[in-house]
Order: C-alpha cells, then sequence, then structure tokens
C-alpha cells in the first residue's frame, strides 16, 4: 500500500518573443557572435538606465490572462542580489511582492481524471548570459547576449501528485502558451525551463515535508523522471528513519541521478529591494479587457468543440489541438472535407511521425491542407489505394507536389480495371499453388496472403477488393 | 541591541566583504546606533498611509519595442580586465 504522498510545485521561466529586451533595445536573437547584442544597460555600466519594453507587459498579461489569472492594478519590479557572473549588475531585476499577475490556473487530465492546478503569480524578469566553463580551466568566459531578454516566470500552486501530474501540467501550458503566441516555448532551445520543488508527506497529512528543489531538467520526459528519482530518495531516506534535507540538487540526465548544489537557505538571501531605477507599472482594466481581445480561442475549448461539431474521439481532439500550428492546419483542411477522423488519423500518423523525427512544426514544412485534403479525396474516389496513399503523402511532404500531379506523374493509379488485375491473379494462382490448396481446404488466411501477392507484383497500385473479389471467383 | 556581529558577518559574506574581527565589532556597534536612530519611525502614525514604492511621481514609463545599435563588441569588452574570444573572461565559478 501507499504510505506516502509527493507533493511537488514547479517554477517555470518562458522567454518571451519580444524584437528587444526587457529594458534596453538591444535584439533578443538567438544564436548570434558573443557579445554583439549588448549596450551599456544590459552590461550593467555605471549610469545606465532600464526602461521597460511595452510589449513585455502585454505579453506577460496576455500569457496570464490565458491561465486564467487576475491583473493587479499595481505591480513593481525589485532587485534580486546575487553575485554570479552571468548577470553582470550583481542582481536580477525581477519582481518580488508584487507581480504582475496572480491567482490563476490550468486544467490537466491524467488517466482520464480532471484537475485544476492553481497558478500562484506569474511575473516579469530579465534573463541571465550564459558562461561557459571551458575544460579544466581556472576560469570562465561571460557572453552577455542573453542577458535582459525578457522572461515571465510561472509558480504553480503545490498542487501537482506525481511526476506524471507534473508533465501534464508543463505540457498544458506549453501548449496554452503556444497558443497566444507569446513565446516559442521550446524546452529544447531554452525558451522554456523548469524548475521543480518537491517533497513526501505521510498519506493523510496536510503539513508539508521537508522539500528539495530540482535544477536542470531539460525535456519533459527528464522532468518525469527527475521527480520520480527524487520521489524515490526522499521515501527511502524517511523509510530509513532519516530526515531530508532542502537543498537544490541538479538533474543529471546521463547518469538519471540527482545531485546536491547548494543549501538554500545560504543562497536564497538574496535580499529584495525595489529597484529605484524603474518606476510602478499601472494596469488599468481598459488595457487588460484591450489585451484579452487578442487571445485566439484556447486548445480546451478547441478540443470541446472537435468533439462535439466533428464527433472526434477525445484522445484525438487533445492531440491535435495541443499544438496550434497543427489545430489551424486541421481546422484549415476540414473547411474543404468532410470525414474528421480520417483527417485526424493521417495528422496523428504519418504527418506527426514525420514532424516528430524531424523536429518541426506543420507549418514549417511543404505540406498544406490542400495538399492532405486531396490526398484524402484521391483515396476517397479510388484513384489511389490506401498503400500508394503513403507513397504519394512520402513525396508531396519532400517535394511540395500536390498529390494529383504525382500521382500522374508516376502512374500510380489504382488499376480497377478487372481485366488487367484479372491477367496478375491468374499469374500468382499459377505461381502459387500450395496457398491455393490451402485456401481450398478452408483455411481462410491463405487468400490474405494471394491478395499480398497481387498487390506486390501490381506495384500497390491494384484495388484490394476488387483483387479480392477476383481471387473468390477463381479458386 | 538589534542586530548582532553574526547578523553583520553574515550580511558581509553575502556582499563578498571581508572584515576583520575589529571591523565586525566596529559595524555591529554602529549599525546598531543607526537602527537605534531609524526606530524614531517606529513613533509616526503610519496608518493610513501607503508603502512608498517609488519616490517620483512617475508611472508606466515604456519604450516600444524596436531595436537600437548595440554596442560594437571591441567597445563592450574595452574595460574589461581580460577577455577571450569576444567573451569576458571571469574567475572559474561553478554552480
Amino acid at each position: 500500500m501507499r504510505k506516502y504522498e509527493t507533493v511537488i510545485g514547479l517554477e517555470v521561466h518562458v522567454e518571451l518573443a519580444t524584437k528587444t529586451k526587457i529594458f534596453c533595445s538591444c535584439p533578443t536573437e538567438f544564436g548570434k557572435d558573443a557579445n554583439t547584442h549588448v549596450c551599456p544597460v544590459c552590461l550593467g555600466f555605471p549610469g545606465a538606465l532600464p526602461v521597460l519594453n511595452k510589449r513585455a507587459v502585454e505579453f506577460a498579461i496576455k500569457a496570464a490572462l490565458a491561465l486564467n489569472c487576475e491583473i493587479p492594478r499595481f505591480s513593481k519590479f525589485d532587485r534580486k542580489n546575487y553575485f554570479y557572473p552571468d548577470l553582470p549588475k550583481a542582481y536580477q531585476t525581477s519582481q518580488y511582492d508584487l507581480p504582475v499577475a496572480v491567482n490563476g490556473y490550468l486544467e490537466i487530465e491524467v488517466e482520464g481524471v480532471k484537475k485544476k492546478i492553481g497558478i500562484t503569480r506569474v511575473h516579469l524578469e530579465e534573463d541571465a548570459g550564459k558562461l561557459i566553463h571551458a575544460g579544466f580551466a581556472d576560469y570562465s568566459l561571460a557572453d552577455y547576449n542573453r542577458a535582459g531578454v525578457p522572461l515571465i516566470e510561472i509558480v504553480s500552486e503545490p498542487d501537482l501528485r506525481s511526476p506524471a501530474e507534473a508533465k501534464a501540467y508543463l505540457e498544458k501550458l506549453k501548449s496554452i502558451i503556444q497558443y497566444t503566441g507569446v513565446s516559442d516555448v521550446k524546452m529544447e532551445e531554452g525558451s522554456l525551463r523548469c524548475d521543480a520543488n518537491i517533497s513526501i508527506r505521510p498519506l493523510g497529512s496536510t503539513k508539508f515535508g521537508t522539500r528539495t528543489e530540482i535544477k536542470n531538467m531539460n525535456s519533459f520526459k527528464a522532468v518525469e523522471r527527475g521527480l520520480a528519482y527524487e520521489v524515490a530518495r526522499h521515501t527511502e531516506i524517511v523509510e530509513s528513519g532519516g530526515q531530508v534535507v532542502q537543498e537544490t540538487r541538479r538533474w543529471d540526465e546521463s547518469k538519471g541521478k540527482t545531485f546536491a548544489m547548494r543549501s538554500k537557505e545560504e543562497a536564497d538571501d538574496y535580499r529584495y529591494f525595489p529597484d529605484p531605477d524603474l518606476v510602478p507599472v499601472i494596469v488599468e482594466p481598459a488595457w487588460v479587457e484591450e489585451i484579452r481581445r487578442t487571445l485566439p480561442e484556447m486548445p480546451d475549448s478547441r478540443q470541446a468543440r472537435y468533439i462535439s461539431e466533428w464527433g472526434l474521439p477525445a484522445y484525438d481532439a487533445a492531440v491535435i489541438t495541443a499544438s496550434k500550428a497543427m489545430a489551424d492546419f486541421f481546422e484549415a483542411a476540414m473547411a474543404d472535407y468532410h470525414d474528421a477522423k480520417a483527417m485526424a488519423n493521417w495528422l496523428m500518423g504519418e504527418i506527426a511521425k514525420h514532424l516528430n523525427a524531424e523536429g518541426l512544426e506543420i507549418t514549417e514544412t511543404k505540406l498544406t491542407p490542400a495538399h492532405l485534403v486531396e490526398l484524402l479525396k484521391l483515396q476517397d474516389n479510388g484513384t489511389i489505394s490506401g498503400k500508394i496513399a503513403k507513397t504519394v503523402f512520402e513525396e508531396m511532404f519532400s517535394s511540395g507536389k500536390m498529390p494529383g500531379e504525382i500521382v500522374k506523374e508516376k502512374g500510380l493509379v489504382q488499376i480497377t480495371d478487372e481485366g488487367a488485375l484479372a491477367a496478375i491473379v491468374d499469374e500468382v494462382i499459377a505461381n502459387n499453388p500450395k496457398s491455393v490448396e490451402d485456401y481450398k481446404n478452408g483455411k481462410e488466411k491463405a487468400i490474405g496472403f494471394l491478395v499480398g501477392q497481387v498487390m506486390k507484383l501490381s506495384k500497390g497500385k491494384a484495388n484490394p477488393a476488387l483483387v479480392n473479389k477476383l481471387l473468390r471467383e477463381k479458386l | 541591541m538589534k542586530i548582532g556581529k553574526n547578523d553583520v558577518a553574515h550580511v558581509a559574506n553575502l556582499a563578498k566583504l571581508k572584515l576583520s574581527e575589529a571591523e565586525t565589532e566596529q559595524y555591529t556597534e554602529e549599525l546598531n546606533r543607526v537602527l537605534t536612530y531609524i526606530e524614531n519611525l517606529d513613533h509616526l502614525d503610519t496608518e493610513d498611509v501607503l508603502p512608498t514604492v517609488h519616490v517620483l511621481p512617475l508611472q508606466n514609463v515604456f519604450r516600444e519595442d524596436e531595436t537600437h545599435l548595440c554596442l560594437p563588441r571591441e567597445e563592450a569588452l574595452a574595460n574589461a580586465p581580460e577577455t577571450e574570444d569576444g567573451m569576458f573572461r571571469v574567475p572559474r565559478v561553478i554552480d
């Protein structure tokens, strides 16, 4: 029997897709030569003054509204003081007691159970620079291109009860933020980062156990694995009569373990105080409403609509709406097609497989809704078989040619002429006496093999139903 | 005493200041005098006074999201004691 309950809260950092940094007009582009997107403000030169990027505030509010947050009228910026050379000022400009948004939630579903996860707050802050620790040298190298890129930190309530719930929360959060368009939320590129606080307590207890903070989990899978490791570690300590130490731990993906980084008490003494260089931000309700009007339909609502309007299974609707690009593609294609389930099968099958393999969004490919609709229609009207449809798909995915054109070029039109097929059927019957006999002796399965042989000889172009019919007639 | 030597040593440590025993004593005493003086404010009735967030009567000072020229790299690095490959070279720090 389970004796302990796991308690998890997540802190998620999301890089906002503004053109410029949060307090200066340097570009936020990724992957440029080191220290070429810097200026006196983001380098922390004496006397340089920060000025807040209005779009960063709007993006933060937009994301917060999508997460059902309240937007307080008054918020301000504070200095979080610490010495670490990833920030040249020796403090990070952040928001402490008066963040831009509070009291939100999102809904997750794990094993068919829906659950609301509270969001304590969303605050704005600046990103830090990048440090490179070269080999065994006794120095590090600092690149401040990323210093000052706007971030929002989204802090959840300790409402998550398992690593699987934590993963579901992250996936949902990513999907919602992606819909708002304020970030490209790519974990592998660091525009979405996740730290976790985790503790265990005896089942039924309402008091929190001692927590540890886990960093460096760089994929959804890593979050789930890292947390599962920590649950097991905490349980073992408590079971053997020990005490969990409150500390920050680093997940090591290759070793599959967490390691202590530093004790939390010391590092957490950030001596926050209001930043005298930045004035308060007042967000009147009219501004909030203006931003709210720019929100697109969110994934939950779309999912419900796909189920009720198009009769899609809940699972299919959830998979397709998880990505806005995919959902937009689906809706555009359905404007000219009738069978939602057939469309969904392509999107979740062949197409998802290719996108995952190449790490692309559907909008980054040559595929358009018109391609897919034409392909499905060619299949529906019997011009091509299901097997050939896959061949055509491969070609259109890589070349961007329309399926009709590919079918014509490669002569892939399905053979539905009985005369033409009869010759191939006769040949197969003549060459496979054993299977023919098996079938005649009542082995129903043998006909499948014979159909397969005909398909092979016709290079996939034969109409399988017709082949089946012809074989049965002739045997 | 408002604060003890331990508090002073802790704050000095956070600020990366190395204080001698004598200096710690001296600052503990001086800071306590400052804090006692500040305590005078406790006698004021601040019931209806909002906390001061900023001393200037300004709010919502924004920039538009438009890029401007950055510093040329040579200038950005000009004052750095040590550089390498266009980066600032700093004492090794591992988190």
